[in-house]
């Protein structure tokens, strides 16, 4: 029943996206236009410095997922659909799964995109070095990163200040995250990758995830009732 | 006219007077018991700024624990009550987290000759107190229900220091090692308890007031809906 009611939810966002892809168009190119912002702020004499590419990837990933999360709600705000949504007779930590498995899929999408353009751009070649641990590395992000933003974005629908309050609430939060994604892909881009340090910020990363995906379902509820 | 709120102020008040005496007493006496306590041998007379700086974070996260535990109560019961404790809270935290930010640098320029260093106490100090701001944001410019916004931010933010305290350990570390208050001698372990107790006492004595004055707003409000 959870997990049909969280597929629904997701499929309903997957199924608008599909028809308009507005927020995937808009996401991706801002991610790559963000990616391409630091490169001429940090590439020096076309070279950048050992460990910016892993920084430029994930805050690229931050601000791309930031824009959709305001852009997934700002959604269900205009067409005045959360109400719907939220008076369905469903559990609402199930809604609140189905919300965040699409700004996560979203994510993905546009890290497909971003991680052979860093890969390409920066001479990263190493992030295919090692594409399990990577992998991990990036879905545990995604994830711990789409929990938080996902519980904010939905209780700032309420606040006419939503555009500029969830960045400054998520990035102090979400630090764990962009501290563990950047040094654990840092520790797969050097010469010799340093693979139990990558294994070190996984596990942290997940740790994080459990929490916070603990604690945001635990919220959900009672901060989206009136 | 029976307004309940005023009437759960009444004990709070009866202790007030004798906190703020002894409160004030002990910061009289706090430089006293700091310029006679030894020098620390490798840092000198610029190690004495640890007798504030320190008990400033404890009141700080004493703050930070009462908002998020009160966050939690006002979010699951709904208690207005629960909702201006942890406000006040979360506000006088913020302003020992400031204290600490200062005092902090200026200690750090002498003793490790530079400002800011990214170690693990300051990182997660930053980011507290950045979250702790933004609380401060919220309930301000947040509008329509933000009281929950905010409880929610306090929860979130004292789930958070764990995590941000062990990626920035990690990361990298210079800090004089937590451990390293349990090992004080005890002539510089005295005033320094002396001036944690200070401090928790300044916490709680801002803490009434800052109640005292949100208790009052609520009562204001009530007496003006039933005007109308």
């Amino acid at each position: 029943m959870f997990a049909r009611i969280a597929l629904l939810v997701l499929r309903k966002d997957v199924a608008i996206e599909v028809r308009s892809r507005e927020i995937l168009y808009t996401t991706l190119f801002f991610a790559v236009s963000c990616v391409l912002v630091f490169a001429f702020a940090l590439v020096r004499e076309g070279q950048v410095a050992e460990d910016v590419p892993a920084g430029i990837l994930w805050i690229a990933i931050a601000f791309a997922g930031t824009l959709a999360l305001g852009r997934t709600f700002e959604r269900e705000r205009y067409g005045e659909t959360i109400r719907a949504l939220l008076l369905a007779p469903a559990p609402r930590s199930a809604i609140f799964v189905g919300k965040m498995l699409g700004v996560v899929a979203l994510l993905v999408v546009a890290e497909v995109l971003l991680v052979p353009i860093v890969a390409l751009m920066f001479d990263a070649g190493g992030l295919f070095a090692r594409p399990i641990l990577f992998a991990g590395l990036l879905a545990a992000g995604t994830i711990g990163f789409s929990a938080v933003g996902t519980l904010f974005a939905a209780m700032l629908m309420r606040s006419r200040t939503r555009d500029v309050l969830l960045p400054i609430l998520l990035y102090p939060i979400t630090v764990p995250v962009i501290i563990a994604g950047v040094r654990g892909t840092a520790a797969l881009l050097q010469p010799a990758p340093d693979e139990a340090m990558a294994e070190m910020w996984l596990g942290i990363l997940v740790s994080f995830d459990i929490v916070f995906v603990t604690l945001a379902l635990w919220t959900f509820e009672p901060l989206m009732t009136e | 006219m029976e307004i309940g709120i005023q009437d759960s102020g009444q004990p709070m008040r009866r202790i007030f007077g004798p906190i703020f005496v002894v409160t004030a007493a002990m910061f009289a006496a706090a430089p006293y018991l700091i310029a006679n306590a030894p020098y620390e041998s490798t840092m000198g007379l610029v190690q004495k700024i640890f007798y504030f700086h320190v008990p400033s974070w404890f009141a700080m996260f004493t703050g930070v624990f009462v908002a998020g535990i009160y966050g939690a109560i006002f979010l699951f019961r709904g208690d207005p009550k629960a909702d201006r404790v942890a406000s006040s809270a979360a506000e006088i935290a913020v302003l020992f987290g400031l204290m600490g930010l200062v005092t902090g640098p200026l200690w750090g320029r002498k003793s490790w000759g530079v400002w800011w260093q990214w170690d693990a106490h300051l990182t997660m100090a930053l980011l507290v107190e950045l979250i702790f701001i933004g609380y401060l944001i919220v309930r301000k410019y947040g509008g329509l229900g933000s009281e929950k916004l905010s409880a929610a931010v306090a929860i979130f933010g004292m789930a958070n220091i764990p995590f941000v305290y062990l990626s920035a350990n990690i990361w990298r570390t210079l800090h004089p090692p937590t451990s390293v208050v349990p090992t004080l001698p005890s002539a510089m372990g005295g005033p320094f308890w002396f001036c944690v107790a200070a401090f928790m006492l300044l916490f709680a004595v801002l803490f009434m007031l800052r109640l005292q004055l949100e208790n009052q707003r609520a009562a204001l409000d009530a007496l003006y809906l039933e005007e109308e």
